[in-house]
């Protein structure tokens, strides 16, 4: 066969053809075992994006080794066969060598990356795990302090807890020593209370200063050390609660002792209750016993003195009982008040609750202040409002005992001027004491009112100064004492503890001495219920009680003999007042007409002209001659001189009487 | 209320006034007192029955004394001066029967020229305790007409 080869076919060189030969069976085993190498790893890793890549590059491999194995046939002659193979095979590898250079244009940079990711990754992997490293300290320092906590907060000893915060720092922090500084009383030092391995501190004080550092220490720093910011944190988090701990632990020491002094006091106050209540068991046993024993003498003498009065005594002797009369009263009302008062502190007095008339207590307090009013010229004037009730419930005797001591009060202390008394139902905004504004607020409900009473007099005033005083016991004020009152100062304290007793409050005002007083007080009291009084009227009024206690004569049957006018009016006016019967003539004769053994009063005008009234006199007395039937006759007259009055007596007049002295006249003689 | 408190205060001191100045003495209380439901107009009708008897007796003196002064009826000026005494003191007008009893003194002595005068201030007087009571019972019925009640006076 001719070739065409250029240069002549050298002889081939046996030994270069051998290596030749044993290169390309090398290589071709290389190129088929590199692939099988490849598909083995990439078959076990799981992960492998890269797989087609892969096969690519196998089958470019495969395919040079193939060529090269190829090869290994040309080197002798060959024939057309093996050179067709041969060029097919080359040009395969050709086309998958160069598919596969382009595709690694693609695939190396990828790879290439790969490898910086996972250096990153590494990267942060590390810096976990420092963080995980720092973590766990703090969690581990956490640990620690609560461990430390706990031990200083089992107990609320204070040396305890100190102790056991040097002991446990030192353990925790790996500690050479630690001391404690508190800062002294003065508040300015800080003196070393505590140290760890010394057991006795010497007691240093250093001022507060910021920043302050221990230069010297005894024993001196070995090493300087250095904190760690978690170590730091733990120090101040345990200063925290050692001083939480501590102030714990004062505050319990604090209650502890109060609960003791409590304890003492208590002891002692029951100690004092129960010596107060024998003391007053004690009074009160011992006032029962004088009571009696006081009152019994004192009853003798003022019974005997009075009796004494009745017999002849000569003036001076006169003068000798009455003092001593007066002077007995004095003390039995003394003696009386006193009981009264012991009583009422303890609070063993009670009241006598019962429904009374309220008008007519007023009106009687008016009378009996009356006689003693007009004797002093005081005009005295008594006001009660139209919306007072009639009847009321509560304690009438001690009621009219107040209203009687208030009003006898401004009687005492006014010289001159009026007294003006006024009662009515309180407002429950006027119920409130000026001097006590929380006092008394509630507002009455609808079973009870508020009295009020207010007695205004022109006197000789209070010194505002006094005021407080005069509801103490046996005080008086400065100016009462020069007057020479001669009051016991018990009373206006009995009426205030009355008066409170009936749920209500009593005050005095002044402008001053010579300015005269007001005094006024308030009372709860009861409304009737109508079920059990159903004749008295609900309607308050002074209607019924006016007529109902005068009615002193009813039906006596009168006689009245006087001339038409003024004087027959009035004495008309005051008999049918008085409830009596009356009949009136204008002249003896009509008298003797009229007159039935029935008139027990006849009333005859000395002056009624054309009449006779000493004849008419004797004509009555023959008229009716019985004595027990004759009826009593009055003369009146203009001048009750003696002249007249023996006239008066010669004819049988029982009495003569000016007609100014009628009204008294009457219920002296008709009650005879 | 006030006004009502008022009033009484006025009517209080307008009558201790009259006390004191002995115009009215204790006789007109017991007058007032002697009004009540059965009788609640007495002290206004006894003290108009006042006003007209002494007006009657007024004139009755004046004639007595003025008309005839040569012959003046002694027994009839003593009837009157009487009457007078009788209802002054009834009324509680106590100048006024003071004032009778000094008249009593002149015409017992037969003094005409005493008399005169004596008249004279029983005019006077007369008048005067009219226009007091007058202005009393005006107050009473302000009071009444306010809502109050008129004090009670002792």
């Amino acid at each position: 066969m001719e070739c065409n080869c250029i240069e002549p076919q050298w002889p081939a060189d046996e030994i270069l053809m051998k290596y030749q030969y044993i290169s390309d069976f090398f290589i071709a085993l290389a190129y088929f075992s590199i692939p099988l190498e490849l598909i083995y790893f990439v078959k076990k890793s799981a992960v492998f994006p890269y797989k087609w890549v892969f096969v690519q590059f196998g089958a470019f491999i495969v395919l040079c080794g193939a060529t090269h194995l190829i090869n290994l046939w040309t080197f002798s002659i060959h024939t057309k066969t093996v050179a067709i193979v041969m060029t097919t095979a080359k040009i395969l590898t050709a086309a998958v060598s160069c598919a596969t250079a382009l595709t690694l244009v693609h695939i190396i940079p990828d790879l290439l990356s790969v490898k910086t990711r996972e250096l990153f990754l590494k990267n942060k992997a590390a810096e976990l795990d420092r963080e995980m490293g720092l973590i766990r300290t703090q969690e581990e320092t956490g640990r620690h302090v609560r461990m430390l906590t706990h031990e200083i907060r089992s107990t609320l000893d204070r040396h305890t807890i100190l102790k056991t915060t040097l002991v446990e720092l030192g353990r925790t922090l790996a500690l050479e020593e630690c001391a404690l500084w508190m800062p002294t009383r003065t508040g300015l030092e800080l003196q070393l209370s505590y140290t760890l391995r010394h057991q006795n501190p010497v007691g240093f004080t250093v001022p507060i200063q910021l920043p302050w550092e221990i230069y010297a220490w005894r024993g001196g720093c070995s090493s300087a050390r250095q904190w760690h910011v978690h170590e730091m944190e733990l120090v101040e988090v345990v200063a925290d609660q050692v001083a939480v701990a501590l102030s714990h632990a004062a505050i319990l020491e604090e209650s502890m002792r109060a609960r003791d002094l409590l304890m003492e006091q208590n002891v002692a106050l029951d100690l004092a209750r129960r010596e107060a209540e024998t003391a007053i068991r004690a009074r009160n046993d011992f006032l029962a016993v004088m009571n009696h024993e006081m009152r019994t003498p004192m009853h003798a003498i003022i019974a005997l003195s009075s009796l004494l009065q009745e017999t002849d005594l000569t003036p001076e002797q006169r003068l000798m009982v009455e003092t001593i009369l007066k002077s007995s009263n004095l003390l039995a009302t003394l003696i009386n008040d006193v009981l009264d008062l012991s009583r009422l502190e303890d609070g063993s007095l009670e009241l006598d609750i019962g429904t009374f008339n309220l008008h007519a207590l007023f009106r009687e307090v008016f009378n009996l202040v009356k006689p003693i009013a007009t004797v002093k010229k005081l005009f005295i004037s008594l006001s009660l409002a139209s919306d007072l009730p009639e009847y009321a419930i509560g304690d009438e005797k001690r009621l009219m005992q107040t209203i009687l001591n208030v009003v006898g009060n401004a009687v005492k202390f006014s010289k001159e001027g009026s007294i003006l008394i006024s009662a009515f139902v309180a407002k429950p905004d006027s119920i409130r004491d000026p001097r006590a504004p929380d006092n008394f607020p509630m507002p009455a409900d609808s079973n009870h009112f508020y009295l009020q009473v207010q007695v205004k007099d022109s006197g000789s005033g209070i010194d505002p100064q006094d005021i407080p005083k005069l509801f103490t016991k046996f005080a008086e004020g400065k100016a009462l004492a020069t007057n020479n009152s001669g009051g016991t100062g018990l009373g206006l304290a009995i009426c205030k503890r009355f008066v409170h007793l009936m749920g209500g409050h009593i005050y005095l005002e002044s402008e001053g001495i010579g300015k005269g007083s007001t005094a006024v007080f308030v009372v709860k009291l009861g409304f009737p219920q109508r079920s059990s009084d159903s004749k008295l009227p609900f309607v308050p009024g002074p209607i019924l009680s006016a007529s109902q206690g005068r009615t002193n004569f009813p039906g006596l049957k009168v006689l009245v003999m006087a001339e038409n006018g003024v004087s027959r009016s009035v004495t008309k006016g005051l008999l049918v007042h008085l409830g009596c019967d009356i009949t009136i003539v204008g002249s003896g004769d009509e008298c003797l007409g009229a007159l039935t053994p029935e008139h027990r009063l006849i009333l005859l005008d000395m002056n009624l002209p054309g009449t006779d009234s000493y004849e008419l006199a004797v004509l009555i007395r023959e008229k009716i001659s019985t004595r027990h039937e004759r009826p009593f006759v009055v003369a009146l007259t203009g001048t009750a001189d003696r002249v007249m009055k023996e006239n008066c007596m010669r004819v049988g007049k029982d009495d003569a009487h000016e007609s100014e002295e009628l009204f008294s006249v009457n219920s002296k003689s008709t009650t005879a | 209320m006030d006004i009502v408190n008022q009033l009484q205060r006025q009517y209080v001191d307008f009558l201790s006034s009259l006390y004191r100045e002995g115009l009215l003495d204790d006789q007109f209380l017991q007058i007032q007192k002697l009004q009540d439901e059965s009788n609640p107009e007495f002290v206004n009708e006894v003290v108009t029955l006042f006003f007209e008897d002494s007006e009657k007796l007024l004139h009755n003196l004046a004639v007595s004394l003025y008309v005839d002064q040569q012959n003046v009826d002694y027994q009839k000026v003593d009837a009157c001066v009487h009457q007078f005494k009788g209802s002054s003191s009834s009324i509680g007008a106590q100048r006024v029967r003071n004032i009778c009893a000094s008249f009593r003194t002149c015409y017992d002595a037969k003094n005409l020229e005493g008399c005169l005068r004596c008249l004279q201030q029983l005019k006077d007087e007369y008048y005067l305790v009219k226009n007091k009571l007058q202005t009393l019972f005006r107050l009473e019925q302000q009071i009444v007409a306010a809502g109050g009640v008129i004090p009670i006076m002792g």
